[in-house]
């Protein structure tokens, strides 16, 4: 009998116990899991309605200059370079007009135009189809500055994301990246095989107050602002130039405008 | 009722072990899956799903299928069917099973597919699947199971199954209907981004399911004492021949939406299926052969000679089974995505590892139906005894 109450209370004891730790190991939880990827805001923080980016195409003759700007993106976010193509991870790539613009291939284009290089990235839509086709809301519209931005902890790798963005801005992790990543940047975090990510205008900078990696990089040929602020200077770019967006007929509104 | 599968003779063990065996085989491969990624199939950046989920899509058909047999049984009391929905049914169940592995398989992190559920998101496509497809396998063993039980007692089942019974047929179509909305919602996807395919698919399920469920019936009179009957196997012909027909007249809106509006976003996919594009065209032989194997299907099932004789009937079957799972396995996964969102092509064909472990799933749905249905004649052969 003694016995038995002893063992009853000692089992109400560690119950009681468990749930008072619950906390404490629900911070423990936050520490190592899902604050690595939320980066506190600082004091020094940029702040926005929804960031846009206007690209000046008329400033890149070649590919070799966007080399330093996506160089900078890889960098900054431990991006592994593969030599099989079908792994590839690109968060900000080069590419040709007609590309970057499918559906409005001008035919005899000023021929300095057509040769240009072209910036594609992640549009960081307004009205996001891949967030609309995750399962999970692991990758969803962060509604303090519009960015679309990726949980890589909780993606289950199903990439549903990937058929529902038009722009093909997201990439697998069909392996371990680890291994591939030439120069560790202990200041973002590296992903796990079977994970979906693509470029998050670097949240984890503008957190501190710096501009993005690849708008730094750019020499004034990238500009990135508030797209609701009517006097910051993505807006004053919009006014003064005649800007294009990639498949605009589909309505997702991105937030990347070009000037041609 | 579960004793009856475990009393076979030798060749029954003989199949069991065989595709314990090829389960065991692509298991360990898939154990290799898990420890290197899905970087040992042939899926890339561009073409991002592949075959596990062509063949997930088209054994949703199959799974849906089986309604056509409950569907007359049940809302028209066509009394012939009364001898086979239970096969119809466990021909759902073994086909859901499929499906859910091939999801399992094809996601990055398998370990997390319960986040899933823990964080329902009903604006994803993909939440209403796991709850379809579910729903129904549930359905399915609840009403197949109780049935055949009620028929091996030799009463009428139970009260509580109707409700039951009446919703599983509107869910059998709700099944295709929300795996096609996983596709053709997508903004930018010009192959998919069709109002027609959701129908479409939904024909070529009623096709492909009730051809498989021929050939099962046709090999179940061969192998036991109970004979689904020969009235019960032509009316499903009859089903077929619908079916096939109005899939392939589907595909033929397709193709004319495409050319005569003249919209390259439309056309390039089909292009790239039947004719190649930028010199890119590893599936041009087998989109014509899945075509030509339908149109065969096509005038061996309407023709009354070839589908009243039981040879020619398989073989139409087995023509329109290979020919709709070419269309929808090969040609309607990847030929969505070549070419890519930034009109490059990109070609994708699975990888050997790819196909092992897609065989294992099949071998496991066979497995759930060799069971299923070594239990269900058996009751059928007791009842007739």
């Amino acid at each position: 009998m003694d016995s038995s109450r002893r063992s009853v209370l000692k089992f109400f004891g560690l119950t009681a116990l468990g749930l008072a730790s619950r906390p404490v190991f629900n911070a423990f939880a936050t520490e190592h899991g899902h604050s690595a990827m939320h980066f506190e805001k600082g004091a020094k923080a940029l702040k926005a309605k929804q960031w846009a980016m206007v690209i000046d195409t008329r400033k890149f003759e070649s590919a070799d200059e966007l080399e330093p700007i996506i160089e900078a993106c890889n960098k900054a976010h431990n991006i592994p370079q593969f030599e099989n193509k079908n792994h590839e991870i690109k968060w900000i790539w080069e590419t040709e007009y007609h590309n970057a613009f499918p559906q409005s291939p001008n035919r005899f284009l000023s021929e300095e135009a057509e040769q240009r290089p072209y910036l594609v990235l992640c549009n960081h839509c307004e009205n996001p189809p891949c967030c609309r086709a995750c399962p999970t809301q692991a990758t969803f519209k962060r509604e303090s500055d519009g960015i679309v931005i990726m949980d890589f902890h909780r993606c289950i790798g199903c990439r549903f994301c990937m058929a529902a963005c038009p722009f093909g801005s997201r990439s697998f992790n069909f392996r371990d990246p680890r291994p591939f990543i030439p120069e560790l940047n202990k200041d973002y975090p590296t992903r796990m095989k079977g994970v979906v990510e693509k470029c998050n205008f670097c949240a984890e900078r503008l957190a501190k107050g710096l501009e993005p990696a690849c708008v730094e990089a750019s020499e004034g040929a990238i500009v990135f602002g508030d797209l609701y602020d009517p006097e910051s200077e993505v807006r004053k770019l919009l006014r003064e130039n005649y800007t294009i967006r990639r498949k605009q007929s589909l309505g997702t509104e991105p937030c990347v405008y070009y000037i041609v | 009722m579960l004793e009856l599968a475990v009393k076979g003779d030798k060749k029954y063990w003989s199949w069991v072990v065989a595709l314990l065996a090829v389960i065991g085989g692509a298991f360990l491969i898939y154990l290799w899956q898990l420890k290197f990624g899905l970087g040992i199939t042939g899926m890339s950046r561009d073409v991002s799903w592949g075959f596990y989920i062509a063949n997930f899509t088209y054994l949703v058909g199959v799974a849906a299928g089986g309604v056509m047999v409950v569907l007359p049984y049940y809302l028209h009391d066509y009394k012939a069917y009364g001898r086979i929905t239970v096969l119809g049914e466990f021909l759902a169940i073994g086909a859901i099973v499929m499906c859910l592995l091939f999801i399992i398989v094809d996601l990055g992190q398998p370990m997390r597919i319960l986040n899933v559920w823990l964080y329902p998101t009903p604006h994803s496509v993909l939440f209403w699947d796991t709850i379809v497809l579910n729903g129904y396998l549930f359905l399915n063993i609840v009403v197949g199971w109780n049935v055949l039980e009620a028929e091996r007692n030799n009463v009428h089942y139970q009260a509580w199954l109707k409700p039951f019974i009446y919703i599983s047929i509107p869910w059998a179509v709700s099944i295709h209907t929300v795996t096609a909305y996983l596709y053709c919602g997508l903004p930018g996807r010009g192959f998919w981004l069709t109002a027609i395919l959701a129908p479409r698919f939904l024909a070529s399920a009623f096709a492909a399911g009730p051809a498989l469920l021929i050939l099962l019936c046709l090999f179940v009179r061969k192998v036991s004492r109970f004979d689904p009957g020969r009235e019960q196997i032509q009316s499903l012909a009859k089903t077929v021949a619908y079916a096939i027909c109005i899939n392939v007249f589907f595909f033929l809106c397709e193709v004319f939406v495409a050319f005569y509006s003249n919209i390259p976003e439309h056309m390039d996919h089909l292009k790239y299926l039947f004719a190649g594009l930028h010199g890119h065209g590893l599936l041009v032989p087998w989109m014509w052969a899945s075509l030509i194997l339908m149109v065969v299907g096509i005038i061996m099932t309407v023709t009354p000679l070839t589908r009243k004789n039981e040879t020619t009937l398989a073989c139409a079957c087995v023509a329109i089974i290979v020919g709709t799972w070419i269309d929808k396995g090969l040609g309607m996964i990847s030929g969505g995505f070549v070419p890519n969102p930034l009109h490059q092509v990109n070609e994708y064909a699975p990888t050997l590892p790819e196909i092992g472990i897609t065989i294992g799933v099949y071998a496991a749905g066979a497995l759930v139906l060799t069971i299923l249905y070594k239990i269900a004649v058996g009751v059928k052969e007791e009842v007739r005894a």
